[in-house]
């Protein structure tokens, strides 16, 4: 240890400061005269920067104050003083012995004027905090290595000065400092008193203090996390029976695995750990995605390499499905391997809400173009035989997916049709022109005036005006009877293209079905 | 004091000087390494850097070539290395890397790290332990306040977050109440302080401990900052969760403003090109429209145009010599306008076709509804809808959290489908997501009190009195509840509406959440400013789990003729978004004073979810 420490010793003996020690530590003004004379004093020390004696730094502090000469002395003693530049104060023996560094004080010199002022104002732990030290000589230096109190070992450490702990050797001592720097909010040295307990003291013992210090334990928690001592980390939570976080804690490693085949087994490991009931399962649908998207990776490849499949060869794969999200996997399969009835079912059994299941397999046949298999995707067959169309999502939904994937507008109305919101189908209808569903709907709500309004939004000439003008003439004569309405109906009907006509029928015939009922 | 009646809002200190402090500080560090030297810069700290700084002043202080930290150090003949980083573990074995490489190789050069703000004891254990202890020199740039405006001061911590809500480390206090304390020795002394949160009464306590050292050198100095106001994030979650709908935080939202200045791409610029643009006071069109609803941007915009079009227009009919003048002088002035008002526009446009394709009404509808605590089913759906379509993660995961912190938690049911639906949309590996957001309360199961009540219980008996109380209240605040919708009667955050809200004439702050809602955050401060303290606020205190605190230094001279009496520091630990800031420059206005910005960083919604995402190592 210690040549810092006689060096300090040696200064502070032949120092001036020396005679300003101070019984009555209460008296400020006394305190604040005795350190004018000590800045006095100092100027013997420090005459090479007289220009700026006179001047004010930002902070207002005088340059030539305290902590601004003391700071010059520091550096110009050749027994560096433990200015925040100089490793020296690492006295203590569990440090490394750190080289002294060129002494600063013939390069500050260098700069003078503003470099001076700001670094006066701005040098945090030179500039305030000599001052307590001026104070109390004598009872502070006397012994260096074992006269700091917990508290002012703290107070010493949170000004960015390095203090030997060394001397903290019973276990009481030892909780003391550790409470002092708990009690001092400040982050950076609690952990640093836990890095020195965690030294010197048995495991056991340390965990068990800690389990009633949660402040502490959360600054060894989080340092161990970020040193990496995964074990350590680990035997602590099973100290404290956080079951739940050791599992967690050990399934987070699976992020740095960048094998598959790795991360596959590690997973499979992770499924035993003291999750909750709940994760467990969650735990078993990541082991068994991988495993599932590791066996489709590996067919798709050969699939693709292959050239045989059509749907390959028109749309190449832009990545790997490797540890993608389930719902984007589903997605995958719907695009890729929707026909293969296998697939199909080992998807339905998954526990999947019909409505992501749904949304994702529209999207992807969307996208594909595939418009049977959106059309499959919807109907549903009721005990009479009647078909019928039915979305846990809400046509609206179903539309704007359809829209994105740029759908051509007889396949679009079909499900404008079906919103059941008057007002968003009547939106839909006009955003994405699809004008018999307007015309329709307008008819359905008997409104005369929108329809005639609409005469313009058409072609002139085409079978959409005249179906509007065919109807404004039936509204006339024969607004009261539904049947002759429904004839309409159906004649427009006609008018769409051939594939559609089914369709049409199903809804002719649904709408048959309200009408009756409606006469009923 | 600050809201006796609508005064002239004070001028802002100048802030500039912090620049200068830190700059000067950097120069005095790298001349301490004289000679020529390889520059490592972290970063994090590269854009920081950027503000105070330029390449051409580190060349001058024999800065060769510049690296970037965690990149793959290239094969470099300089003698001496230079790093300038944040205090982390990771980058601590980096450095020990490559010293350990060059020792290997028989390599022999002078390192130094700087760290910024401050070294940790951690960081040198571990230089400790990989045997470069010695080999390289260490030192701190105090570089601890980014002045971004005229009136907002950054620590650009943004780990400050995680580090402290999540991690419960108190490592980053020390460096708030070391930058309060050089704020106080420049600008103050400020004469009276309140605060809520526990982070706020540490980093207050450390900072007066600070003080206490420093023999008072700022008595009877006149201030220029009266009053600091200090607030816990945590105390206000839900306005950092909301969708921003004021310019500069939709601009935010939209395109991320780091230190200050926005990348606009492509798309803004209608070039090929992105353009980094400098987003603050300066910019005359944006310092208009910054504080403005996003709604009344565009009639802003076009407005403007207008009158620049007649401007330019004037040209017509001009003789030679007014041409010349015009030339000369107005010129260049309109054609910066013109360069700014195409920009602004550029990014409306933008910022509509985005929002426009993912529903931002509905969204906006469904965050109102929470807000107000009517329709939770239907929003219930919607966010369970945003889920299955995949529409954005950190979209989804907010909204949650939204949904979870207005009403108390979810109820389990809800809990568990949601969080099965999200981590099948999105990744199994969002457990850990999960986790975390529950640990911070950000995102809670309803009833998940009686287990830990058990906990509680089981360590209280292991322990006496004093210490169960302090586990007591560390359980607390892990488990808070958040008792939004009470705290919302309370304050009145929800302002009743007769009639249409005219967001372009504003009568409160709710109108920077489109008039549905007042932020609590900015509420809490008005109040206790108002009340010159927490009288009468008790029960609000209550509901926010207490910890406030108000101080007035009688050391202090109080002149109320002083203008600082008029001007409040306000310090958000944890972030602060700018749609706070524009409701308090609104109150600033109204109330004749003005605000203060310091955050340990400038937040959103987004940037906190992603805060809680777990990375690989």
């Amino acid at each position: 240890m210690s040549r810092a420490r006689a060096d300090e010793e040696e200064y502070w003996h032949s120092s001036k400061f020396r005679a300003f020690t101070f019984d009555d530590e209460d008296d400020e003004l006394s305190q604040l005269k005795e350190s004018k004379r000590a800045v006095n004093s100092l100027r013997d020390i420090v005459d090479d920067d007289d220009d700026d004696l006179e001047r004010v730094s930002w902070s207002g502090e005088p340059v030539g104050s305290i902590s601004w000469s003391i700071k010059e002395t520091a550096s110009s003693s050749t027994s560096s003083l433990e200015g925040r530049d100089s490793g020296l104060q690492k006295g203590s023996s569990s440090y490394a012995a750190f080289p002294k560094q060129v002494s600063s004080y013939s390069l500050s010199s260098l700069f003078k004027g503003e470099l001076c002022l700001s670094l006066s104002a701005l040098s945090d732990t030179g500039v305030k905090n000599y001052a307590p030290e001026l104070r109390r000589p004598k009872a502070e230096y006397k012994d260096y290595s074992s006269d700091w109190s917990p508290k002012d070992t703290v107070r010493r450490m949170q000004r960015g000065k390095v203090c030997s702990l060394e001397r903290f050797r019973s276990l009481q001592d030892k909780l003391v400092l550790l409470d002092e720097a708990v009690a001092g909010h400040d982050g950076n040295v609690i952990t640093a008193v836990l890095i020195f307990l965690k030294r010197t003291l048995r495991r056991e013992i340390l965990f068990r203090e800690l389990e009633v210090r949660q402040v502490a334990l959360c600054h060894l928690i989080h340092f161990l996390k970020e040193a990496g001592e995964q074990k350590l980390l680990l035997d602590l939570l099973r100290f404290l029976d956080r079951t739940e976080e050791v599992a967690l804690s050990q399934y987070r490693e699976h992020l740095n695995i960048q094998d598959v085949e790795k991360r596959r087994e590690f997973l499979k490991g992770c499924i035993g750990l003291p999750f909750s009931a709940e994760d467990t399962s969650h735990i078993q649908d990541h082991y068994t995605l991988l495993e599932r998207q590791i066996i489709i990776e590996a067919n798709d490849r050969h699939l693709e390499t292959a050239g045989q499949s059509e749907v390959f060869r028109k749309y190449p794969r832009k990545a790997s499905i490797l540890n993608m999200p389930l719902v984007t996997t589903l997605f995958y399969s719907c695009f890729y391997h929707y026909t293969e009835a296998e697939v199909r079912m080992m998807w339905k059994k998954r526990r999947i809400p019909d409505k992501q299941y749904v949304l994702t397999a529209l999207a992807a046949r969307a996208k594909l173009r595939a418009w049977d298999d959106v059309d499959a995707l919807f109907t549903t067959k009721n005990w009479l035989g009647y078909t019928k169309k039915k979305a846990p999502i809400g046509f609206h939904r179903v539309v704007e997916i359809l829209q994105r994937n740029n759908a051509p507008v007889q396949v679009l109305q079909e499900y404008v049709r079906l919103v059941e919101d008057v007002e968003t189908r009547l939106n839909l209808a006009t955003k994405y022109k699809c004008h018999d569903v307007v015309i329709e709907t307008y008819k359905d709500l008997k409104d005369r005036i929108q329809l005639t309004a609409y005469k313009c939004k058409v072609e002139r000439g085409s079978a959409e005006e005249e179906k509007i003008n065919s109807i404004l003439n039936n509204m006339v004569r024969n607004a009261s009877n539904p049947m002759e309405e429904l004839s309409t109906c159906e004649a427009a009907c006609l008018g769409v293209a051939a594939s559609e006509r089914r369709n049409c029928k199903t809804q002719s015939s649904a709408n048959r079905a309200t009408l009756l009922l409606l006469i009923a | 004091m600050a809201f006796a009646g609508r005064r002239d809002v004070p001028e802002p200190p100048d802030f500039g000087i912090l620049k200068r402090l830190a700059r000067d500080q950097l120069i005095y560090l790298l001349e301490q390494l004289p000679g020529k030297k390889d520059l490592f810069i972290e970063a994090d700290l590269m854009s920081p850097l950027d503000r105070i700084a330029n390449v051409s002043i580190l060349k001058q202080h024999e800065v060769d070539k510049l690296y970037k930290v965690e990149s793959r150090p290239a094969p470099s003949a300089s003698d001496q290395f230079c790093f300038l980083v944040r205090p982390r573990i990771r980058t601590m074995r980096y450095i020990a890397d490559i010293v350990n490489a060059d020792k290997m190789s028989g390599r022999s050069r002078k390192y130094k790290i700087i760290f910024s703000p401050q070294k940790f004891y951690a960081c040198e254990m571990v230089l400790e332990e990989e045997g470069v202890f010695g080999d390289v020199t260490c030192d701190e740039w105090s570089f601890y306040l980014l002045p971004l405006d005229e009136d907002i001061i950054s620590m650009e911590l943004p780990e400050f977050f995680r580090d402290y809500f999540l991690e419960g480390d108190h490592r980053w206090i020390n460096s708030v109440a070391r930058a309060l304390q050089l704020l106080n020795s420049l600008y103050g002394p400020f004469g009276k302080a309140y605060g809520i949160g526990r982070c706020a009464k540490m980093s207050y306590e450390l900072w007066r401990d600070l003080e206490e050292e420093s023999e008072g050198d700022g008595q009877g100095r006149k201030p220029e900052i009266g009053n600091i106001f200090l607030m816990d994030r945590d105390t206000d979650y839900v306005t950092a969760l909301c969708s921003q709908v004021v310019y500069e935080g939709l601009v935010d939202d939209t395109f991320r403003i780091k230190c200050g200045s926005v990348d606009f791409g492509p798309d803004v610029t209608s070039s090929d090109k992105s353009i980094k643009v400098l987003l603050n006071a300066q910019d005359k069109v944006f310092s208009q429209i910054r504080n403005e609803h996003f709604s009344s941007v565009f009639g802003f915009l076009s407005q403007k145009s207008r009158n620049l079009q007649a401007q330019y227009d004037r040209r017509r009919g001009m003789d030679i010599k007014q041409m010349k003048n015009f030339v000369s002088q107005e010129l260049k002035g309109l054609k910066q306008e013109h360069r700014l008002l195409s920009l602004h526009i550029g990014a409306c446009e933008s910022i509509m076709k985005k929002k426009t394709k993912q529903d931002f009404q509905e969204m906006i509808k469904a965050e109102h509804s929470l807000l107000e605590g009517v329709d939770v089913r239907e929003s219930t759906s919607f966010i369970e809808e945003h889920i299955d379509r995949q529409v954005s993660p950190i979209e989804s995961l907010r909204l949650m959290c939204l949904l979870s912190i207005t009403e108390n938690g979810l109820i389990p049911k809800d809990y568990r489908s949601l969080k099965t639906q999200y981590l099948q949309s999105y990744g199994p590996e969002h457990l850990l997501t999960f986790h975390n957001l529950k640990h911070v309360g950000l995102l809670t199961e309803q009833a998940a009190g009686e287990t830990l009540t058990a906990v509680e219980s089981k360590v209280s008996k292991l322990v006496t009195d004093r210490a169960a109380g302090k586990i007591t209240d560390a359980f607390n605040s892990l488990a808070r509840k958040s008792n939004f919708r009470a705290i919302s009667k309370k304050l009145g955050l929800i302002p009743r509406v007769d009639g249409e809200y005219d967001l372009k004439m504003p009568r409160d702050m709710a109108y920077v959440f489109s008039g549905a809602y007042v932020p609590l955050s900015c509420k809490i401060i008005e109040q206790v400013l108002e009340r010159r303290g927490w009288l009468g606020l008790e029960e609000v205190v209550r509901l926010l789990n207490g910890n406030e605190f108000s101080v007035s230094d009688s050391a202090v001279e109080d002149n109320p003729a002083w203008e600082s009496q008029r001007v409040i520091l306000a310090v958000f630990l944890g972030g602060c978004t700018f749609s706070e800031i524009a409701a308090l420059r609104f109150l600033g206005k109204e109330r004749g004073c003005k605000f203060i910005f310091l955050t340990t960083a400038i937040t959103n919604s987004a940037r906190m979810m992603e805060a809680m995402i777990e990375a690989k190592a």
